[in-house]
């Protein structure tokens, strides 16, 4: 290999890429879960009809696959850089004050990485494990009486085994999973609320360094157009976590004051 | 004259003894030239340049710097610009000119043909450095831009902000750290040169103390090129790097080489004023401001006072109340006289009791006037009618930001005081050494195969140096003059074969300093180094400064010794392994103290005023110096006969001027 | 005039291979107007008087621009203030009576040489490994004005190139990386004309040398830019990393 395509630099070039993709994959998933700030029924059936559509398409498969990529490369390239730096330093300063020239979240990235990082494996295994392999109630119709499956079409009368419908013997089609239900209940847990604000607290700081950063490492931030990208950055750091945080508080009042 | 003042310089025109001595010396070719050895000490504009042009030839060669890196000499604080005599601007320039303005403004006591070739190599020295990347000021369609410097009535002064020294020295040093890359230069920071090594009468290597590990070295070599700098350090505060000194030149002048004009030394006007007792350095202000800025003092003595009490500030001075002397006293060429005059003047001012520093003396140099006629013309230039007088202002500070913001911004860090909201307060400081190793033509010094280049030497500032030609001199010296010189002499080395450094000579050499370390180690003194520096540098300024006279000198010349007496006594000098800065400092000293009494010796010896060197019993009726070209018209290098320095025996070189008429210096 | 007195807490190292330790000092008589190295100079004279060993630290030009000068003082790089040097530090900024710490730069690539002095060749060498426009003396060089080069592009590289190679770059990075210092040199170079030619080679060589020399990486955190003596901008290092992408995507490893 090119000894050059070893430098740090390159490697940078890597860590900002990935990082874009995630924060575009963040606007999509925020636009998603705008669905469940709705109540009613017909949303509820949307949301969990785009949850199987977000289930089956390939074209999602392969938008996933290259998420969890990127998740995995930015992880592993930071805290590969992070270990390396580690040692520059082999005698500490006895008195230093950091913070007179920066921020403490651009210093403390791996930190707040590996927070976003376990927040995230929290959060997969507490919806996405579960819908995919767990105990999601099944969406039912309106009157309860039956149940929807994925296709949206209702089915009364049948007998649900392992996700699938049948009707006698006769396998009917699966059934959808009611996610919508699945989250409401999960976020009328205090617990659970407060680990999702710590986790979009800790994703919101390490935008708001990450996201220039990005820019910087691909070597766009110059003149003018550091600046817009400073300010973007800062725009999006703040909001992105901010309507993202809005579900859980949202959801966590509702349930209190029990609505449904 | 003795036959080792022989200056060697071609026969022919002015402007043909250059090209006729390059065509006439000898070459070394390139296959030998590998087998050559070249050691250069110094690593500042002259020393890189040099270093790194004899590199690409093909020559072997070895700097030497006392800095821990070559980047850091002092050359990287020159501020205001570099000379050449380009003629860009169309403003009638050409090499005759700066060669006169140069022979002029050295006060006639300059050799002709160094100066011409000099003025002659300085169109090259901004191509050169152009095509190293020097990123020099430019205007808007591109093209290189300049500005004007004291003494001289055409702008040619190439800059990068006020930064052009560092800017030139970062280029000859990248060229310098290329050759390292490659393998032709071998670089050894940290080491101090002691002495010079002799083999058979010629100039063969070096005794240096490694800075690190306090051991002494031998490097051997064909030829050794000083680029050591000037000695301005002598009179402890100056513009001066700290650690500036003159132990390679002077212990090269102890081992045979003459010391030409030491009395010459320069005292720039313009810098900040001394403010207290602790003061370790003075910081220049550069020259190119008074291309600005407008020198002045209170026209009465007891608006001076009141300023000095804190009791008026310079706005409240009506300006029919304020005296712009120096445009007064010379109306030709305004503030932007010769350092020597300018400094002379301001010294006379504040002695008169027109100084306007609580602390001191000074005097205000004033840009008010500059941000009204910048900010009016920037104004135009943007279609702006009838700007108010605080757009004028703002306008104006940001031409002259941009002209000399990093000057601007030191004086603000230092003093705490905005230069363009209340005037700057200045004060001559010493600069600059014109004096130096005398060298001739192809910059060889007395010594067989020992060259000094830059300020070491002393071939072209006569007895004072104009603006910005002291950065010309030194890279026209590395570049385009040292490269083709040293090869006529080492052409009778080529079959020398290297040259081992377990030579007797060496043992002698090395046993000597070592005698001389010893001697400042054990005498378990208690005072410390820069206690004497001080206190040499007091007698220095008072009575070998600005204005000498024949009883301030003899008075100086004994206050030296008796000091130089009681440091070697009393002078506290830790032994201590390894990095010792006491020690350095006081084997630097210990060459001042020497050097000083030299200096006082040709001060006083030299009866005229000329240049920078003012003996009051010599002075025209309205106090300018009175030149004797009659009896003093020649070159005054000493060789050294002894620890007794009294005892040094003065050779003279005369000048002869066959291409300038030697006339009376006016600058009215 | 005022005087002001300081505690002091200074390191101190015997040499390379010794530890070192904090020794604490106290010093008075000093003038608002003395610059902290004078204030040293004051405390090394009345510790030779006393007959004890001076604290060894590096200074030269003393005005702000060799960058020999270099020390971390109350945990910053030359200490409190703006776009300045240790030796442009003036005890007017410190209170009377505060306590002050010196440390040396800390930084593998630097190692401590003894009390406040390091050793910084490793910026030469990575000056060596490019840091340069690759011709040597010319005889009779192409006159200056053959080279027309835009006022913006000359000013820039004229800011990227004022960088004095003092080393509060790597000592207040975090990451102790010289990332900062390299990319003002490739920036200066690869403004002009007469450095594109050696552009891609340029920046692939000293950053490699960088890495090779045990500096770290840069996480763009920006403090390199606040503690710069003379300012350089982080502009620059995103500069360095175009001419890095460039470089990596050219289809030729030896351009």
């Amino acid at each position: 290999m090119r000894e050059e395509l070893k430098l740090s630099a390159v490697r940078k070039y890597l860590m900002a890429l990935s990082g874009l993709f995630l924060c575009l994959f963040l606007v999509g998933h925020l636009v998603g879960n705008l669905q469940l700030l709705e109540t009613s029924y017909e949303a509820r059936l949307q949301f969990n009809s785009y949850a199987v559509f977000m289930n089956k398409s390939p074209f999602i498969k392969v938008l996933s696959l290259l998420t969890y990529a990127s998740v995995a490369l930015h992880a592993f390239i930071g805290l590969a850089l992070y270990w390396k730096n580690r040692k520059v330093r082999p005698v500490r300063y006895y008195y230093n004050d950091p913070g007179a020239s920066s921020s403490w979240y651009s210093r403390n990235m791996p930190l707040l990485g590996i927070l976003v990082l376990g927040f995230l494996l929290f959060h997969l295994s507490d919806f996405w494990y579960s819908y995919k392999f767990g105990e999601t109630p099944y969406m039912r119709t309106q009157d309860g009486k039956g149940v929807i499956l994925e296709n949206g079409h209702a089915a009364y009368g049948v007998e649900v085994r392992e996700g699938v419908a049948y009707a006698g013997d006769m396998p009917v089609g699966r059934v959808m999973k009611d996610l919508y239900q699945e989250v409401v209940q999960t976020f009328s847990e205090p617990v659970a609320v407060f680990v999702y604000l710590l986790g979009l607290g800790a994703l919101g700081f390490h935008l708001l360094h990450g996201f220039q950063s990005a820019f910087q490492s691909l070597g766009l931030m110059c003149g003018s157009y550091a600046r817009l990208i400073r300010l973007f950055g800062t725009v999006f750091a703040i909001s992105v976590p901010l309507v993202f945080a809005l579900i859980p508080v949202y959801v966590f009042f509702r349930s209190l004051m029990g609505g449904g | 004259m003795d036959s080792r003042l022989d200056a060697k310089i071609p026969k022919g025109d002015i402007s043909e003894k250059w090209e006729n001595h390059k065509n006439s010396i000898r070459l070394v070719s390139p296959a030998n030239k590998k087998k050559i050895e070249i050691i250069v000490v110094g690593s500042g504009l002259a020393g890189a340049s040099a270093a790194s042009s004899l590199a690409a030839l093909g020559y072997r060669v070895k700097v030497f710097c006392f800095h821990d890196t070559p980047r850091r000499a002092h050359s990287v604080a020159a501020q205001g610009g570099i000379n050449a005599a380009k003629n860009y601007r169309n403003d009638g320039d050409s090499v005759y000119r700066l060669f006169y303005d140069m022979i002029k403004g050295g006060d006639y006591r300059s050799r002709e043909a160094n100066v011409y070739r000099l003025a002659e190599v300085s169109s090259h020295i901004i191509d050169q450095c152009v095509a190293q990347g020097i990123p020099f000021a430019r205007e808007y369609g591109g093209l290189l831009d300049t500005r004007s410097f004291g003494g001289v009535q055409v702008s040619r002064t190439f800059y990068a902000k006020g930064q052009t020294g560092q800017q030139l020295l970062l280029g000859a040093y990248s060229a310098l750290m290329r050759q390292v890359r490659l393998g032709k230069v071998k670089l050894y920071t940290r080491r101090e040169m002691l002495d010079l090594v002799l083999i058979d009468g010629k100039a063969r290597g070096i005794i240096v103390r490694n800075m690190l590990t306090g051991e002494l070295e031998r490097h051997s070599a064909h030829a050794v090129v000083l680029a050591t700098g000037g000695y301005g350090n002598i009179y402890f505060l100056s513009t001066n790097a700290v650690n500036s000194n003159a132990s390679a030149a002077w212990n090269a002048h102890k081992r045979g080489a003459f010391f030409a004009n030491p009395c010459f030394t320069q005292i720039h006007p313009t810098c900040i004023p001394a403010s207290g007792k602790y003061q370790s350095k003075l910081t220049l202000m550069s020259e190119s401001l008074r291309n600005d800025g407008r020198v002045w003092v209170p026209r009465r003595l007891e608006d001076a006072e009141a300023i000095r009490e804190g009791i008026k500030s310079p706005a409240d001075i009506p300006e029919e109340d304020r005296d712009y002397f120096l445009e007064r006293l010379y109306p030709a060429f305004g503030n932007l006289v010769p350092r020597d005059i300018a400094s002379r003047a301001i010294k006379r001012m504040c002695d008169a009791g027109y100084s306007i520093h609580p602390g001191g003396d000074a005097v205000f140099l004033d840009f008010h006037s500059a941000l009204e006629h910048y900010g009016t013309l920037e104004a135009n230039r943007l279609g702006i009618h009838s700007p108010s007088e605080e757009t004028i202002i703002r306008l104006g500070r940001r031409v002259l930001e941009a002209k000399y913001g990093n000057v601007f911004h030191m004086y603000e860090k230092i003093t705490g005081e905005d230069p363009l909201e209340t005037p700057m307060k200045v004060y001559p400081a010493s600069h600059y050494t014109m004096g130096g190793l005398w060298v001739d033509y192809n910059l060889m010094t007395t010594v067989p195969g020992l060259y000094a280049i830059g300020e070491c030497n002393f071939s072209d500032h006569g007895a004072n140096r104009l603006g910005a030609s002291a950065l010309m001199q030194g890279l026209a010296d590395g570049y385009f003059i040292l490269p083709y010189t040293i090869g006529d002499y080492l052409a009778d080395d080529i079959r020398t074969g290297d040259i081992p450094t377990d030579h007797p000579a060496f043992d002698r050499a090395e046993r000597e300093v070592r005698d001389k370390i010893e001697r400042l180690t054990k005498n378990g003194g208690r005072t410390p180094v820069d206690y004497f520096h001080r206190e040499l540098g007091r007698v220095m300024w008072d009575k070998c400064g600005m204005v000498r006279n024949a009883k301030g000198l003899e008075e100086a010349i004994s206050d030296i010794r008796a000091i130089r007496e009681e440091f070697y006594r009393e002078a506290a000098v830790p032994k201590v392994e390894g990095l010792n800065h006491e020690l350095e400092k006081a084997l630097r000293l210990a060459d001042f103290l020497e050097l000083a009494e030299l200096m006082c010796m040709d001060a006083l010896h030299r009866n005229e005023s000329c240049g920078a060197h003012f003996r009051e019993e010599y002075q025209t009726p309205d106090g300018e110096p009175l030149r004797d070209d009659e009896n003093y018209s020649y070159v005054a290098a000493w060789e050294y006969t002894g620890e007794d320095i009294s005892k040094e025996r003065l050779h003279k070189e005369p000048l002869v001027f066959e291409f300038v008429e030697v006339k009376h210096r006016s600058y009215k | 005039m005022e005087s002001m007195r300081f505690k002091l807490k200074i390191w101190r190292q015997k040499d390379r291979n010794s530890p070192g330790k904090m020794v604490d000092y106290e010093v008075s008589g000093i003038s608002p107007d003395n610059s902290f190295l004078e204030m040293l100079d004051i405390l090394n004279f009345n510790l030779i008087k006393r007959g004890e060993e001076p604290v060894a630290f590096d200074s030269d030009c003393r005005e702000g621009i060799c960058g020999t000068c270099g020390l971390y003082i109350n945990g910053r790089a030359h200490g409190p203030g703006k776009g300045m040097t240790t030796c442009q530090l003036h005890m007017r900024m410190f209170k009377n009576g505060q306590t002050i710490y010196v440390e040396p730069w800390r930084a593998k690539p630097f190692p401590v040489i003894k009390d406040l002095v390091v050793d910084r060749s490793a910026f030469d060498r990575i000056m060596a490994a490019g840091g340069y426009i690759s011709v040597d003396t010319i005889g009779n060089p192409p006159d200056a004005d053959t080279i027309l080069i835009p006022k913006q592009d000359a000013d820039r590289a004229f800011d990227a190139a004022t960088c004095i190679g003092c080393g509060a770059c790597v000592a207040t990075c975090k990451n102790a990386s010289a990332t900062l210092f390299v990319a003002a040199k490739v920036s200066h170079l690869a403004l002009l004309p007469q450095g594109r030619l050696e552009a891609k080679r340029r920046v692939k060589n000293m950053l490699l040398q960088m890495e090779r020399e045990g500096f770290g990486s840069c996480s763009n955190i920006g403090a390199c830019q606040v503690e710069c003596p003379k300012e350089i901008s982080l502009e620059n290092i995103a500069r360095m990393n175009r001419e890095l992408l460039k470089a990596i995507l050219s289809p030729h490893s030896d351009d």
